[in-house]
C-alpha cells in the first residue's frame, strides 16, 4: 500500500470537507484520499454522514467547507452530470436501471451511439450491442446485450449497472450498498466484479453495511460517525470487532 | 459488413429466451393481432358482406378516424403519463382549422380576388388558404401540448389532473369561439380540403394513407432514435433516466406535444369527413382513443407500446362495431363488448406474465 501511495498521486483527494444543513452538521473536517486500483470500504451508522459525504462527491451536494481535488485538480461540481464529466460514477443502491429495455440499452441511455443517415441520426443498435458485450466480457459476467433488464438476476443487473461507469472510463466509481438486497451466489459475482475494476486501475468506494464483504475486497476501510472521520486503516491493520467498535463508538478513534 | 463479433463470453447458466418468449409473441399486442385475425375470419364466414370492398373501405376510414391520435397518445402512455385532452383537442382545431379558412376567404382578404362577375370569389394561390388554415388548426394544438406538458413536466402537476382540467378548458373555448354553433369549411380551398381528408387515392380512403405513414415514421423514432428510447426509458424508471442525464422535462413536453398535434390532425381529418366542425365534436372520443391503445398493449404504467398495438387496437374496436351491425345485433351493445374487451385484453396479459 505505501508504495502506491508513494509512486502515484491520488485520484480523489478530500480536504476538511464539512457540510451544514442549516443548523445541522452533518458533516466535519474529513480528509480522504483514494488512490488509482484501490478499493475503499467506506462504512458508519446511518445517520453518520457516509451519505452526505458520497452525494458531495457525486456532484449532488456542494460541501459548505473544504476543498475536493479529483487527478490532482481543484474540482467544483453544481450538478451530478459535472461529477460525471470528470469521471465519477455512483453505482444506485436501486441500480438505477429501465426495466423495459436491453441490457444494451441501459448501458448506454444517455450516451446512446448513433449513425448519421443523411439528416437523420439513428441509433447504432449493432455497435452498442457488440461494445456491451465487450463490457461484460471484461466484467465475466454472463449477460447476453439483448436481454430484457426485468428478467435478469441481481448480479446481471450489478453487471450492467457497471459496465455503465466502465463505458465512461471511469476512474472513481461509488457503489452504495451494491450487496444489500441479493443472493449469496450474486453476491460473489458482485465483488468479483469489484476486483475486475480494481484490475483495470479504476479507484472503488465500497459504501456497506455488510463487514464480511468489506473485508473480502476493500484495501482500505474509512470508519465515520457523526459526521466526522474516526478511523481510516488498511484492511490488514485492523479486524471486523475493531470496526464494529469504531461504527457504534465503543471505540472513539482508531 | 455483417460479421457475426466472436463473443467473448460462454453462457453456461444463463438460458436464451425461445422465440415464442420473445418479441411480438411475447407481447399483448400479438395475442390481440391473433384475436383480431380469429375475429376477421369468423366475420368472413358470418358475414358475406363483411370482405366486399365497399365493407372494407369503410372499416378502413372508420378506424382511421381515432387511429392517428391514438399514434399519438401512445407516445404520452409509454411514458407513464395520460392524455385526456385529445377529444376537446381534435374538436377545436378543426373548429379553428375551418373558422380560418372561412375568414381568409371572405371578399376583401388578402388570400382571395373576385372573379370577373364580380361575386365569385377566387383565391389568390390555389391551396395557400388551406395551408395557412391547416397550420392554425395545428398551432392551436401545438399551443396546448406545450400548456399540458409545462405543466406536468415543469410544475410537477399530474397528467391525470392536468389533461382533466384542459380538456374542459379546450371545449369551452370551442363553444365560446363557435358560440355554440359549430363551423363549416368554407371558400375556394374546401374542394381541396375535402379531397384531402374525405377522398381517396386508387380506393385507399387518404386518412388511412396517412395513418400508414405516419405509424412508420413512428416506428422509426420509438426504435431508432434517442428520442424513442428515452421515451421508453423514462416509463420505464423516471429516476434512471433522471441520474443517466435524460433532460426528462424536455422529452415529457415533447410526447405531449406530439399528442396534441396528432389530436389536432385527427380532429381536421374527421371535420372534412362530416364536413363541418361541431361544438360537441368528438365529445369523449378520448375514451375510445385511450381504450384503443390500451387493447393493443400500451401499458398505463408506462414503459411498453407501439405503433402496431395502437392501429390493431383502433382495428379490433371498429371490426367488432362494423360486425354488429352487420350481425344485425343491437349497436348499443357495441360499449359493453368494448368494456368487456378492454378487461380481457388486459386480463390475458396478466396470465400470461404470470406464467412466465
Amino acid at each position: 500500500m505505501t508504495s502506491v501511495e508513494a509512486t502515484r498521486q491520488p485520484v480523489l483527494e478530500l480536504t476538511g470537507i464539512g457540510k451544514e444543513f442549516g443548523a445541522i452538521r452533518a458533516l466535519h473536517d474529513v480528509d480522504m484520499q483514494v488512490y488509482p486500483g484501490e478499493v475503499v470500504g467506506l462504512m458508519g451508522d446511518n445517520g453518520a454522514g457516509k451519505s452526505t459525504l458520497v452525494k458531495i462527491i457525486a456532484g449532488n451536494f456542494r460541501p459548505s467547507h473544504g476543498e475536493i481535488r479529483f487527478d490532482g485538480n481543484a474540482v467544483h461540481f453544481h450538478r451530478p452530470i459535472d461529477a460525471r464529466a470528470v469521471g465519477i460514477e455512483v453505482v444506485y443502491q436501486d441500480l438505477a436501471l429501465a426495466d423495459n429495455l436491453t441490457a444494451a440499452a441501459n448501458v448506454f441511455l444517455g450516451r446512446e451511439l448513433k449513425r448519421n443517415f443523411g439528416p437523420v441520426s439513428l441509433l447504432d443498435h449493432r455497435a452498442m450491442a457488440a461494445r456491451a458485450l465487450e463490457l461484460f466480457g471484461e466484467l465475466r459476467s454472463e449477460t447476453r446485450p439483448h436481454d430484457l433488464v426485468k428478467q435478469m438476476s441481481g448480479g446481471q443487473r450489478q453487471a450492467v449497472a457497471i459496465a455503465r461507469t466502465r463505458l465512461s472510463n471511469a476512474k472513481l466509481v461509488m457503489m452504495d450498498e451494491p450487496t444489500a438486497a441479493i443472493s449469496v451466489r450474486q453476491v460473489e459475482q458482485v465483488l468479483s466484479l469489484i476486483h475486475r475494476l480494481k484490475e483495470q486501475g479504476v479507484a472503488v468506494m465500497l459504501i456497506s453495511h455488510r463487514m464480511p464483504d468489506v473485508f473480502a475486497v476493500c484495501d482500505r476501510v474509512v470508519v465515520m460517525r457523526r459526521g466526522e472521520k474516526r478511523a481510516d486503516k488498511a484492511i490488514h491493520d485492523t479486524s471486523p470487532e475493531e470496526v464494529t467498535a469504531l461504527i457504534t463508538g465503543a471505540k472513539e478513534a482508531a | 459488413m455483417a460479421i457475426q463479433i466472436e463473443s467473448p463470453i460462454t453462457f453456461t447458466n444463463v438460458g436464451k429466451a425461445r422465440w415464442w418468449q420473445r418479441g411480438l409473441f411475447a407481447t399483448q399486442t400479438g395475442y390481440v393481432l391473433l384475436a383480431l385475425l380469429m375475429l376477421l375470419a369468423i366475420m368472413h364466414f358470418a358475414s358475406p358482406y363483411f370482405f366486399t370492398e365497399g365493407n372494407m373501405q369503410n372499416v378502413a376510414k372508420n378506424f382511421s378516424f381515432i387511429a392517428i391520435a391514438t399514434l399519438g397518445i401512445t407516445f404520452v402512455i409509454i411514458t407513464g403519463g395520460i392524455d385526456l385532452s385529445v377529444g376537446s383537442m381534435m374538436c377545436f382545431s378543426a373548429m379553428i382549422t375551418s373558422m380560418v379558412m372561412v375568414e381568409l376567404s371572405a371578399p376583401g382578404s388578402l388570400f382571395v380576388h373576385l372573379a370577373a362577375d364580380g361575386k365569385t370569389v377566387v383565391a389568390n394561390v390555389p391551396g395557400l388558404i388551406l395551408l395557412v388554415s391547416v397550420l392554425a388548426g395545428l398551432g392551436v394544438a401545438l399551443i396546448v401540448g406545450l400548456v399540458n406538458g409545462f405543466c406536468i413536466a415543469v410544475l410537477g402537476l399530474s397528467p391525470f389532473v392536468t389533461t382533466l382540467g384542459m380538456l374542459s378548458i379546450v371545449r369551452g373555448l370551442a363553444y365560446v369561439v363557435s358560440n355554440g354553433r359549430g363551423s363549416f369549411p368554407g371558400g375556394p380551398d374546401a374542394d381541396y380540403f375535402y379531397a384531402l381528408t374525405s377522398g381517396d387515392v386508387l380506393g385507399v380512403p387518404a386518412p388511412f394513407i396517412y395513418l400508414v405513414i405516419l405509424a412508420l415514421v413512428m416506428a422509426v423514432v420509438l426504435h431508432h432514435t434517442t428520442f424513442g428510447r428515452h421515451v421508453f426509458a423514462l416509463g420505464g424508471n423516471e429516476k434512471a433516466a433522471e441520474l443517466t442525464g435524460i433532460s426528462v422535462v424536455r422529452v415529457k413536453i415533447e410526447v405531449y406535444v406530439i399528442c396534441a398535434l396528432a389530436a389536432g390532425l385527427q380532429g381536421i381529418i374527421i371535420s372534412g369527413w362530416l364536413g363541418s366542425a361541431p361544438a360537441n365534436m368528438a365529445t369523449s372520443y378520448e375514451l375510445n382513443v385511450i381504450a384503443a391503445a390500451v387493447i393493443g398493449g400500451a401499458n398505463l404504467a408506462g414503459g411498453i407500446g407501439g405503433p402496431l398495438g395502437a392501429i390493431v387496437g383502433c382495428v379490433l374496436l371498429e371490426v367488432i362495431r362494423n360486425g354488429l351491425v352487420l350481425a344485425q345485433v343491437n349497436s348499443y351493445w357495441q360499449q359493453t363488448l368494448v368494456g368487456v374487451i378492454i378487461i380481457m385484453a388486459v386480463l390475458v396479459d396478466r396470465i400470461r406474465s404470470r406464467m412466465a
